[in-house]
Formats: C-alpha cells, structure tokens, sequence
C-alpha cells in the first residue's frame, strides 16, 4: 500500500509546518522522515495518520483518497513516541484492544494476540500491566497493539525516543527485521540521522515544512543535495571561499569546479567530512591548510582530531583510522597539514 | 545525607523549624480540631443519646415530619448528584481536553457556587422562578411549581454542589493527559467505545470520590434550600431544615437524634473518601511515574 502527499499546506497560527509539501512512500517500504525539530516531520506524519488536518492538499493510501477520512476508519496502525498504552490493562488488553471495538470473536481474538506476543517477543508477559514493563517492552507491546488490526500503513512517531542508547540500538534492528517479516507500509519519525540510515529503506530529509532531500540512505550520504542536508547530516567541516571560472578558492586550497564556469566570482561554501581529510606532516603538493593540533580523542573506532588552522581562523575535526594514527604518532600542539581528498562545494546562489 | 541525619535523633537537622514550632504548631492545630470538630461532633451522640435508646428511636421513627424529612433529603440528594455526575463529566472533559476561548473563565466560573453565599443563591432562584419571578406568571400559566416545592430544592443543591465533581476531574483528566484517547481513537475506537474501555476506567477513583463529597454537600445542604424551600413541615423541609425547626421548637432530643444521623452520614463519608483518596491519589502517581518513565515534561 503507497502513500501519496501531495502539495500539503499545515499552519499554526503564524508558524508554516509544512509548506506545499509532496512525497511517495513506495509501497512496502520503510521510510524515514528525518530532520530538525520544527522541520514539520511530525505534523506530516500525523496528518498521513489523520490525527491532524491539513489546510491544504490531499492524502492518498495507493489509489483511495483519505485526506477528509478520520484516523479511525483509516485503518493505520500508530505508535506514539512516549506508548500511550492504556494503563488500566493488561499487555494481553491494551493488543487486543482494536480487535475488541471491532468485535472480533473471542477465539480469534486471543489467538491473534498470542501471534502478536510472539512476534514481540514477550510471550507470557500477557497478563503484566504497562507499569510493569521496561521501556523497551513497552514500545514494543505499543507497536504490537498497532500491528494487530493488520493496519495499510504503520506511522511511528520518535519510536525510540524515549529509550536509554543501548535499547534504542537494539530495538532498531529489531524493527528492521520486523518490517521484513511484515513488509506493511511504514513511515517513522526521527531526528537521529544515524537512525534513519540504519532502520529505513529511504530516507526523506525536512527543513522548515519542505523536503530538502529524499532517497535511498546510501544516494543522501554520496550525493547530499545541498548544503542543508550536508550540515544536518553532521560530521563536516565547513569552508567559505569563492567560486570563478571553474576554479573554487577556499582559503589556501583551490580545486577544480567545472559546474560553475561563469566569469562572476560567487560565494560558495565547502564541506568536507571528517574521515575525508587526511594529516600528513609535510607539504608533498597537494592542496593543504597549515593547522595546529589542539587535540587527539583516541575515541572508537577512529581517532578524532581537533586543530586549528590559524591562518583561517577555522576549527578542523578530523577522523583518522588507527592505523594512520600510529604511523602519524600525533601530539597535541604540532604543527601539521590538512588535506581534503574530496570536497563538496555549493555555490551560494539562492542565498543573494 | 539526610539519611545519615535521621540516624542521628536529636540532632537539628538543618532544614527543619525548631522543636518548640513543630510542638506548638501541631498543638494548636490539635487544640483547635478538638474544640471545633471532635468534641462538637461527640456532644450531638452524646445528646442524641442520653434520653435513652427508645426516646432516640421515636423522635426519629415516630414524628412523620421528621420521617418526612429523611425521606425528602433521601429523594432530593441522588438527583441532585446524578445530575451533578453528568455535569461535571461534561464539564471536566471540555476543560482538560479542548482548548477555546474563554476557557479560563468557564474554570473559574465553574467555582462561583463555592465562592458566593448559598443563601444568595436561594435568592437568586427565587427572583427567577418565584411568584413575582422573571418565569413567575408563565410558571403559574403552565402550573408548575418550582420554588416552595421539590424541583426548587434539587435546583438549589444542584446549584450549590456542582462544582464539585469538576474539580475533583479536571485536576485528574489534566494530569492524565489525552494520550491513551488519542490512541484509541486511532485503534478505531469510537465516541462511546473511548469513555467507557478508556476515559471512565482511568478516573473512576477521582471520580466516585467526587460523587461522595458531592452526596456529602448535598445532604447538609441549608443555606439555598432554606430560601427556596419555604421550610413547610411535612412538605418541603429536608433534614438539615428540620433539624434547625426542631431546635427553634425546643424540641432538643429530636433535633440532637436528627442530628446524629447526619452526623453518621458524614462520618461514613469521611471514611469512604479518605479509602478514594487513596486510591485516587494512587492513579495520580502511577500517571506520574508514567510520565517519569517516559521523559515527558
């Protein structure tokens, strides 16, 4: 079952949260809706629920337009990111509990929850209340309690939350696996861009009610459409120069930029991640910026480090991998030089 | 730290007031309860029961305004509280749960009854529904009496009770939060569905607590029914009326009897809502815990 957005609007008051906003979950796909807070992700997923009306624009689950349809006969299984499970009852009832208004028969009621209780994993904890549970068990009882009415899509809004690192690690792969069982349409929400990589199957970057961004995590991670998404996807240093005649100038590196040929200097702006810039102790021809080290962060399972190009007046973190690190020998306060071995520039034309 | 102080008695821990404070504040608090509540409330059994079990049996058992009245409180209280129920439910969930103008002030307002005097309140009804009332001529066209008779006196304790299961809800609905509401609803619940499998379970403690201190208030009664009641005997006087006639009337023994049984009626209150409180207060720190738990502010 796809999902369709089309030319979604959503204001509050003042505030623009989404702002004539299209997307396409491909059916059987498990997408995520990553970006900052505000960016609008949770408004779009609760008006894909339902749960929130859009001034604007329609809603379409495959071929059937939902846009004015109440979340309660949409069919769409929801798990909130802080469970909403019904306190009063039990694992057993809070599962069983879109079975039980839809008046299943007894019989089939309890077999479908024992299913649902085994594929969560928490095979006799039935008759345990909410409060008994960890949080990890009890998101997983919430999303078995959406699974149980065999919803056309599956909207999970900060699944993990509200859960300590450990449990959100494993609770992610867990759901990774879950949705190849299942295959059902899932859309989920985060702001964890190492969780949407991981867990979705494409990936929908949001800034300010717009998609910055949508594709497989591998195409984002390559090919980041624009600064935005450069920066948001974290781990970058960031260089200012200017661009001209197919030459891109950032401080004392010059590179070759053919997409921009113009005669024109324009601003532009670099972005170089951590792992692609390399220490080496001599010039040896390649571009560099002369940086001091500030400090070294043995961290697993690469080694930051800090310095800072004075001459710039910019600060640089760079990841070495250990072996480098041993044949560098690096201290705190040497002089060395920083080489990129792959930039990205964008030009800042939009920003006049 | 303050664990190791505790092991340590008599030592003045520093963010405790000074013995002779405690000491004196706890004394006059005990002092005050005693000459106020415990010996008031002990000096009507004593009364009540100090001519002797049969004389006590037949003030109460054998004066037929007296019978009349029980029977009157025992008609015009579950009315009034059952009416009072649906309010505060209604009340309660457009408060904790929509956001509109005027939202405020419908909170507050809710609390005038408590704020304004019953007797202003009997007033009030009779300037509407009175003889020489707003609705007086068309009431005495159409025959139905109001003031001086049965609906006057449910009208003046509903008046005077209602806010009272609201503010026992709105507090709890609030603290709850429409979490589980919301998630229903997107299990398919519908209108019906969601109060009784989701919202009714989730308050009934907060909720049968209010219904006691509501039945409580309503029995006790006097400033407002007084007014609109016109206090006729045998017809429109309900208990704590009668009670204050029989006094009027020297009739000291039958006011004390009287008075004991509403005074039985309250002690059986207290002890049923101090149990809810509990449990009420119970339901509260689960929500607490929940939210704790979840990292919700």
């Amino acid at each position: 079952m796809s999902i369709t957005v089309s030319h979604l609007t959503k204001r509050f008051g003042d505030f623009l949260a989404l702002d004539d906003l299209s997307v396409e979950v491909p059916g059987n796909a498990l997408l995520a809706l990553l970006g900052p807070s505000g960016s609008g992700k949770t408004t779009l997923l609760r008006i894909i629920a339902g749960l929130e009306v859009a001034d604007s624009g329609s809603v379409h689950y495959h071929d059937e337009d939902v846009t004015t349809s109440p979340v309660r006969d949409r069919n769409v299984g929801f798990v909130f990111q802080h469970y909403a499970l019904f306190r009063h009852m039990t694992v057993f009832e809070n599962i069983a509990f879109g079975l039980r208004v839809r008046h299943w028969p007894r019989a089939q009621v309890n077999e479908r929850v024992r299913e649902l209780l085994h594929l969560i994993q928490l095979d006799g904890l039935g008759e345990s209340l909410p409060s008994q549970l960890s949080g990890g068990q009890r998101q997983r009882v919430a999303l078995a309690r959406a699974l149980a009415v065999q919803p056309k899509v599956l909207l999970l809004d900060e699944p993990f939350g509200a859960l300590d690192a450990k449990v959100r690690q494993e609770l992610r792969q867990w759901l990774r696996r879950l949705h190849e069982q299942i295959h059902v349409t899932s859309v989920f929400v985060t702001h964890d861009q190492e969780e949407a990589f991981e867990v979705a199957d494409r990936v929908v970057i949001m800034n300010k009610g717009r998609i910055e961004q949508a594709g497989t995590p591998q195409e984002i991670f390559e090919q980041p459409a624009n600064p935005f998404v450069m920066d948001f996807l974290g781990n970058v240093n960031v260089f200012h120069g200017r661009v001209q005649a197919g030459r891109a100038e950032l401080g004392s590196i010059a590179i070759d930029y053919p997409e921009y040929s113009h005669q024109e200097s324009r601003a532009a702006t670099a972005f170089v991640r951590s792992h692609e810039l390399d220490i080496q102790r001599v010039r040896n021809g390649r571009p560099a910026l002369q940086a001091n080290v500030v400090s070294v962060n043995p961290a697993r399972p690469v080694v930051k480090v800090r310095l800072h190009a004075e001459e710039f007046g910019v600060w640089l973190n760079v990841d070495l991998s250990w072996e480098r690190f041993n044949e560098l020998q690096l201290q705190a306060g040497e002089t060395v030089y920083v080489a990129p071995r792959r930039m990205r520039v964008f030009v800042q034309d939009y920003q006049i | 730290m303050s664990d190791h102080n505790a092991a340590l008695p008599g030592y003045l821990r520093a963010h405790e007031d000074p013995p002779w404070v405690r000491w004196t504040l706890v004394g006059l608090t005990v002092a005050v309860m005693m000459f106020l509540v415990v010996i008031p409330l002990a000096l009507v059994f004593v009364n009540a029961f100090s001519p002797g079990l049969a004389v006590y049996w037949d003030n109460l058992a054998n004066d037929p305004d007296t019978l009349h009245s029980i029977k009157l409180t025992l008609m015009v209280t579950p009315v009034a509280v059952a009416l009072n129920l649906v309010f505060g439910l209604a009340a309660a969930w457009a408060i904790a749960r929509f956001r509109f103008p005027g939202r405020a002030f419908l909170t507050a307002l809710i609390d005038l009854p408590f704020t304004v005097s019953p007797v202003v309140v009997g007033l009030f009804l009779l300037l509407l529904f009175g003889l020489q009332g707003y609705f007086g001529p068309w009431l005495r066209e159409h025959d139905v009496r109001i003031v001086f008779a049965y609906p006057g006196l449910v009208l003046a304790t509903i008046f005077v009770t209602f806010p009272v299961i609201a503010r026992e809800l709105i507090p709890l609905m609030e603290a709850l939060g429409a979490d589980e509401e919301i998630a229903a609803v997107s299990l398919g619940a519908r209108g019906w569905q969601l109060f009784r499998m989701i919202t009714l379970p989730n308050v009934k403690w907060g909720l049968l607590y209010g219904v006691i201190l509501c039945n409580a208030r309503a029995m006790g009664e006097f400033g407002a029914v007084f007014v609109v009641s016109g206090h006729i005997a045998g017809r429109t006087d309900t208990m704590p009326l009668r009670v204050e006639k029989l006094f009027q009337e020297y009739n000291m023994p039958g006011a004390f009897a009287l008075s004991s049984v509403l005074a039985m009626l309250a002690l059986v209150t207290l002890l049923v809502k101090t149990t809810l409180e509990w449990r009420t207060r119970r339901d509260l720190a689960a929500a607490a815990i929940e939210k704790d738990v979840t990292g919700q502010p």
